[in-house]
């Protein structure tokens, strides 16, 4: 668990700034997410974590924080 | 099905756009007209590429002796296969397979191309004089944008190359091209250049609805609806006009029937940035936001963008879906770029009526 949300937090570092960013922070609402990353984060979940995010997956409450996303990979049983 | 038109014509050289083998005649002569065919085709917006077997510096010096190498972007003259070609260039265009034609003398050539690619278009070079004929070639419409097109991917190619080079976060890099969108209602003028958007945009579409030019010009005469257009600038010049967005406006909910952003602008987070922008117009009108989603098996990112923008799906039937956003979460503009927002007079008045609701 703690392994994934370093790697979510090195993916997010690709993007933004992430020195001031906490686990529980609503990425989303903070403004640091477009189209082409909300994409890339997904292919990046389905790649690196071999599952697929279907269409019922992609629930915003999913993946708008460290926390979510880590949670998400973990239920995914990945 | 709908008649495909061709965005990207790909060149063969020895034999077709000029008479001989480079490698064995310095001297070669270009073919008669294949100048013109070449300009014509620039005017019209479509693209042109080179897929050629010769020694790339020789070829490119060539091309220029002739006046021609600024027309053709991402250029593949080497050794490898043209099959392998085109694909880097379908890929770095970033276009459909099916919107691309390859022309070349050689049967072997156009046959492996086909082989690997089965819906390129392959021409032989005889069918040259009537090139410009085919319907396929025939734009329904020549915009301002067309004709800027090839400009406007060579400024791409520079771009990308600063971006591939940048080492630092995405964020970073775009706040050094000082993007400037501008968000205006659509006039007459741009009717022409929307209806090629809505023809030409299939990745980031969200429902590919499809308008002619008299129904577009109808929603502008609507009060109940706004149709929006987008244009993105930077540092290196115009992106032109990229986006379109159509809106329908009842009492209680807006309803966003089409939201289409062009390809090269796919790593801007335009298509973000227009969707809060109306997330926030309708949230000051005190209505709900829904959004008609038509799945494909191409326009993913768009549904993407919608359930992370916080869109619950309110109805689905099949591959089509009703979303809707209750506006109650209004994201910040990024700070990489600004946005200017032109308001026409329907926009105007709509605010007045839901103040006095």
């Amino acid at each position: 668990m703690q392994q994934n949300k370093e790697l979510v937090r090195a993916f997010f570092g690709r993007f933004f700034e992430t020195g001031n960013l906490t686990d529980d922070l609503d990425i989303f609402k903070a403004g640091f997410v477009n189209s082409l990353f909300a994409m890339q984060l997904i292919g990046w979940i389905e790649k690196n974590f071999s599952t697929t995010v279907s269409d019922e997956d992609l629930n915003l409450a999913n993946f708008n924080s460290v926390n979510a996303i880590a949670n998400f990979i973990e239920r995914k049983g990945v | 099905m709908s008649e495909k038109k061709i965005k990207v014509l790909i060149w063969d050289l020895d034999n077709t756009v000029w008479d001989g083998v480079l490698l064995e005649d310095k001297s070669v002569t270009l073919r008669a007209g294949v100048a013109d065919v070449i300009k014509e085709l620039d005017r019209r917006g479509i693209l042109q590429s080179i897929a050629s077997k010769n020694a790339h510096d020789d070829a490119m010096e060539k091309l220029k002796e002739f006046g021609l190498d600024q027309y053709f972007i991402y250029p593949q003259i080497n050794w490898s296969s043209k099959a392998e070609s085109v694909g880097i260039i379908t890929q770095s265009i970033n276009v459909g397979i099916d919107t691309i034609a390859f022309i070349d003398d050689q049967p072997f050539e156009r046959e492996e191309v086909a082989f690997t690619h089965k819906e390129v278009l392959c021409l032989e070079e005889t069918e040259l004089d009537k090139l410009l004929d085919r319907d396929e070639f025939m734009p329904r419409f020549v915009t301002s944008d067309s004709k800027n097109r090839r400009a406007m991917y060579q400024s791409d190619i520079t771009r990308n190359k600063l971006e591939e080079d940048f080492t630092g976060p995405t964020e970073e890099f775009l706040a050094t091209l000082n993007l400037e969108m501008t968000i205006t209602p659509a006039t007459d003028d741009d009717l022409q250049r929307a209806e090629e958007l809505t023809q030409r945009t299939h990745q980031l579409n969200t429902t590919g609805y499809t308008y002619t030019y008299d129904e577009l010009r109808k929603f502008i005469e609507s009060d109940e609806h706004d149709l929006l257009i987008a244009s993105l600038n930077d540092k290196y010049g115009t992106y032109g006009k990229i986006g379109v967005c159509l809106i329908e406006r009842n009492q209680t909910y807006w309803n966003v029937k089409l939201l289409l952003m062009s390809c090269r602008v796919m790593s801007r987070g335009v298509g973000t940035i227009m969707i809060n922008h109306i997330i926030s117009e309708a949230s000051k009108a005190g209505v709900t936001l829904r959004a008609e989603f038509i799945q494909t098996d191409r326009n993913r990112m768009m549904f993407i963008t919608y359930r992370l923008g916080n869109f619950e799906i309110l109805k689905q039937e099949d591959n089509r879906y009703v979303l809707e956003n209750d506006c109650t979460n209004v994201a910040k503009l990024p700070p990489y770029i600004s946005l200017n927002v032109i308001k026409g007079k329907s926009k105007q008045e709509c605010e007045v009526e839901s103040e006095m609701a």
